[in-house]
């Protein structure tokens, strides 16, 4: 029977509801917080930020991470920025303004009350990097400096450098130092979940894989936060790490946890396009760089002339053509699909035709190269190393690539997940983007979890008391233990002739050409038959080489991959069953005549949120349906 | 886009405890455009489809700021070309039938685990002796009251641009981890905030890098020429300015070593 879910919003007007909230949760006393043991999965923004200031709470945390050191976790990778909406540039920003941009943003599928606190919380999250130490970029006079992004008409950008989620995870990853060298903090490197372990109905703990020995090892807790990042490594090219992985978040799913918007991805329109079928992932190109970069292709179909060679007048900068308010600065999903429109029509460049320009002349003519440099330099030069061209002369070609999933695990108000005590923060959740994201709010949403909203819930959870103390000699640990091995066992002891990277790659172009920027019925409907047979196939057919108890990294991607091939299924089942456009989601039965997205608010003015019923079982489609009440839900534009 | 054949001599060792060695493979069908880890990659689809054990290394971002992979190849931490890591060499910087090399970092305190695969966790170690600001979340002022000029904070974010590959170890003739430490020292010294501990960070840092078993800093500066991130050797120099106000500081020394 499908249920109608409760995100548990406090009452009382929009401005007030996270204030009055953060009185009622229940505290726990300084004295007794080192009684409490919390797990949290991940040392990105979201995990190693809650652990960090969980720790310095004075609560027992156990953290854990893929990585060799936690510093490295994928928020690293972040280039252009932060948003906060401080209006230090006084353009007319305020919390009202970013919250409005934000779920017009994710094009009215976001929950009001989840976005407004993201917009409160972004001012203090800048303070307190600040009294870190991020060096975030300043002006001479000594102030912080803001930049652009898409999608809004103000600069509420901080960052430092091309590399702002770099200086923000080493920020986490400072407090993260502390907090160990104080005792309060246990880091474990290494260290993968592969299941979540539930107590009476409960999150008490979870299995890891001691990736250097392969020993399967058992933590027990009072309450788990996984923060383990998004799953766009489903489309095996993507701009993520190769290590990112969907094991965490769908093992909690397997176990009862309600997997919300699976198909709500971001396709990022600017990163360098795919060379060749050796590739391992794609190369990001900050959004930043449409500030001032310009986006054209030639106006004739087929046109192959050098760029230098194409004048003016028979260039078509269509993002200016199309959106002149916002112009090149529109937001991902609208770029996105306008390039592939472009190439869809014969106009795309390079070799492949899969790329269009990306024009810095305009800006060195009106900057100069240097202050080009200064802004975009680092971007230049890796576009470089992996093109072997020059941007600041021949204009970058880029193509859209998967980069960001807005869908996860479906939370409460409280970051709380259908299971009790399992909290679920930053990329790995659902709840503040909507059906997009916009540019420099993914740092945003990390840091706001992690420094600020999860400290507050998981005391709250802590204090209402009543959970008891479970050990790891308790059955259920035992239980769930065995799965795990038996299901790592039997990967190994399939001896096939294909590799995990072998399926991966399959799996990859099933998503992309069939679940990626355009989707259809017919199209979702052969994915999902094609993916069953590609999971079929793969546990008859993979060769995963060595042992269990060895450092063995191709037994670690096998198990993500198999992950990977139950996670595509319900990803193009949901796509199929949202019978609208909506942010990333685009499917082609439902545009305007103009052909941007069109929304069915009647039907679909709601969050999907999957319930696994059982392998082999059609999992179940709950809703939590969305109020708007404080924003009017119009038609988005950005013309 | 020619294809070339690349001959590789990659070091293989089981287990940390056990004996490595150098063991040859030929990869064919390699593009210019390649990354060298995509090689590796290939090599390794290669040796799992034979039934062989592939190599094992560590990436993770495969665009140069995680820090997570780290090879000496051809004789140089992360390969002949500047300002790379390894993830980002790309395989038209070889010659067709050439033959590389391919060995991990080496230094005391960075014990092989598998192969190519190291561990780095002494860094881990010595940041947390004080490779941080003391500011808990919620006491913070907002982030305009403390105006910071320009070029300190360029200069901060110079030096905090370090990713933690463990590259200047690794070509240090000492093993002296002095970049990585002074990367750190220095970005910190050049802000106001944290400034009351700034003695005691310099000392509990580097007191932590002597113990993991780092080498002392004889300004050779190797450290320097195959940092990915172009950290200056300059930070070394700030660094022991920071050590030594540290030193000369009592309140500084007996927060730090309890004398």
């Amino acid at each position: 029977m499908s249920k109608i879910l409760d995100a548990k919003i406090p009452s009382g007007p929009l401005a007030d509801k996270w204030d009055r909230h953060e009185m009622e949760c229940p505290l726990v006393a300084p004295a007794n917080r080192r009684k409490f043991t919390v797990i949290v999965v991940g040392t990105g923004l979201a995990g190693g930020g809650a652990a960090a200031t969980l720790g310095e709470l004075g609560y027992n945390v156990l953290n854990f991470c893929v990585q060799d050191t936690s510093r490295r976790a994928h928020s690293v990778a972040a280039q252009g920025g932060i948003n906060a909406s401080k209006n230090y540039q006084n353009d007319g920003d305020s919390v009202e303004r970013l919250f409005y941009d934000t779920v017009k943003g994710g094009d009215y599928r976001s929950r009001e009350a989840n976005v407004y606190r993201l917009s409160q919380l972004s001012m203090g999250i800048i303070d307190q990097c600040v009294a870190m130490g991020v060096p975030f970029a300043r002006e001479y006079g000594g102030t912080l400096a803001n930049r652009s992004f898409g999608g809004v008409q103000v600069s509420r950008t901080f960052y430092a450098r091309g590399q702002t989620g770099q200086q923000l995870l080493l920020g986490v990853y400072s407090a993260l130092s502390r907090q160990i060298g104080a005792g309060t903090v246990k880091m474990y490197p290494r260290h993968e979940m592969l299941d979540l372990v539930v107590v009476d109905g409960k999150a008490r703990g979870i299995i890891c894989r001691d990736l250097i020995t392969g020993e399967m090892k058992r933590y027990a807790a009072d309450a788990v936060v996984l923060a383990t990042g998004g799953y766009s490594p489903v489309f095996y090219l993507s701009t993520n790490a190769v290590n990112c992985s969907a094991t965490s978040i769908w093992r909690a799913y397997k176990r009862g946890a309600l997997f919300a918007n699976p198909c709500y991805t971001q396709i990022h329109p600017t990163a360098i396009p795919q060379l060749g079928d050796y590739q391992s992932k794609l190369t990001l190109m900050s959004e930043s760089l449409r500030n001032d970069g310009r986006m054209w292709v030639p106006k004739a179909p087929g046109d192959k002339r050098r760029p230098a060679d194409i004048p003016e007048a028979e260039r078509d900068y269509f993002l200016e053509r199309r959106y002149p308010a916002f112009g090149n600065l529109v937001p991902r999903d609208i770029a996105a699909r306008a390039s592939k429109v472009e190439c869809d029509a014969g106009k795309g460049v390079g070799n492949t035709g899969f790329a269009v320009y990306l024009d810095f002349a305009d800006a060195i003519k009106r900057l100069g190269r240097d202050v080009v440099a200064d802004r975009y330099g680092n971007l230049f030069t890796m576009y470089e190393e992996i093109i072997a061209d020059d941007p600041y002369h021949t204009p970058m070609m880029i193509y859209p690539a998967p980069h960001y999933t807005m869908g996860g695990l479906w939370v409460d108000y409280n970051l709380e997940s259908t299971i009790p005590g399992l909290f679920v923060a930053g990329e790995a959740n659902f709840s503040d983007h909507g059906a997009n994201r916009l540019g420099a709010s993914a740092l945003m949403q990390g840091c706001a979890d992690g420094y600020f909203v999860v400290p507050r819930v998981v005391a709250g959870y802590l204090a209402r008391g009543g959970h008891g103390k479970v050990t790891t000699d308790h059955e259920a640990f035992g239980a769930v233990e065995d799965e795990v091995r038996r299901r790592y066992d039997a990967l190994l002891a399939v001896k096939g002739s294909r590799t995990v990277r072998d399926f991966h790659w399959d799996l990859g172009r099933v998503m992309w050409d069939k679940v990626g920027m355009s989707r259809d019925r017919a199209g979702l409907e052969q994915a999902i038959a094609k993916i069953r047979e590609l999971r079929e196939a793969y546990w008859h057919d993979v060769k995963v080489p060595g042992d269990a108890a060895d450092f063995n990294k191709q037994l670690e991607m096998a198990g993500r991959v198999a992950d990977f091939l139950e996670l595509g299924e319900l990803m193009a089942m949901d796509a199929l069953a949202r019978e609208e456009s909506c942010g990333g989601h685009f499917r082609a039965e439902h545009h305007t005549p103009e052909g941007e997205a069109r929304r069915d608010d009647e039907n679909f003015m709601h969050v999907a949120a999957w319930e696994h019923k059982g392998d082999g079982q059609a999992p179940e489609r709950h809703v939590e349906p969305l109020v708007y009440e404080n924003i009017e839900v119009k038609t988005r534009s950005y013309k | 886009m020619s294809e070339m054949t690349i001959h590789l001599k990659i070091w293989r060792q089981a287990r940390g405890d056990a004996k490595g060695r150098f063991v040859d493979y030929t990869v064919e069908k390699v593009l210019p455009e390649m990354s060298f880890l995509e090689t590796l990659d290939l090599l390794n689809e290669k040796l799992t489809r034979q039934g062989q054990q592939p190599v094992e290394f560590d990436s993770d971002c495969r665009e140069g700021i995680c820090g997570t992979c780290g090879l000496v190849i051809k004789g140089t931490a992360h390969g002949p070309n500047p300002k790379t890591t390894t993830c980002e060499v790309r395989m038209r910087h070889f010659r067709d039938g050439e033959t590389i090399t391919v060995e991990p970092f080496r230094a005391g305190p960075f014990p092989i685990l598998k192969d190519l695969v190291i561990d780095r966790t002494a860094f881990d170690r010595i940041q947390q002796q004080g490779g941080f600001v003391t500011a808990n979340v919620g006491s913070a002022p907002d982030g305009n009251a403390v105006p910071i000029p320009k070029i300190d904070a360029d200069k901060a974010m110079d030096a905090a641009s370090c990713i933690g590959c463990g590259a200047c170890v690794a070509a240090c003739p000492n093993a002296s981890a002095s970049l990585f430490v002074g990367a750190k020292i220095s970005q910190l010294s050049y802000l106001p905030q944290g400034g009351p501990e700034r003695g005691r960070r310099a000392l509990l840092m580097i007191g932590q890098m002597d113990r993991e078993g780092f080498g002392d800093c004889s300004n050779h500066g190797e450290c320097e020429a195959v940092c990915p991130k172009e950290i200056s050797i300059e930070n070394i120099a700030r660094m022991r300015r920071e050590f030594f106000k540290g030193a000369l500081g009592g309140h500084d020394r007996k927060a730090a070593t309890g004398d």
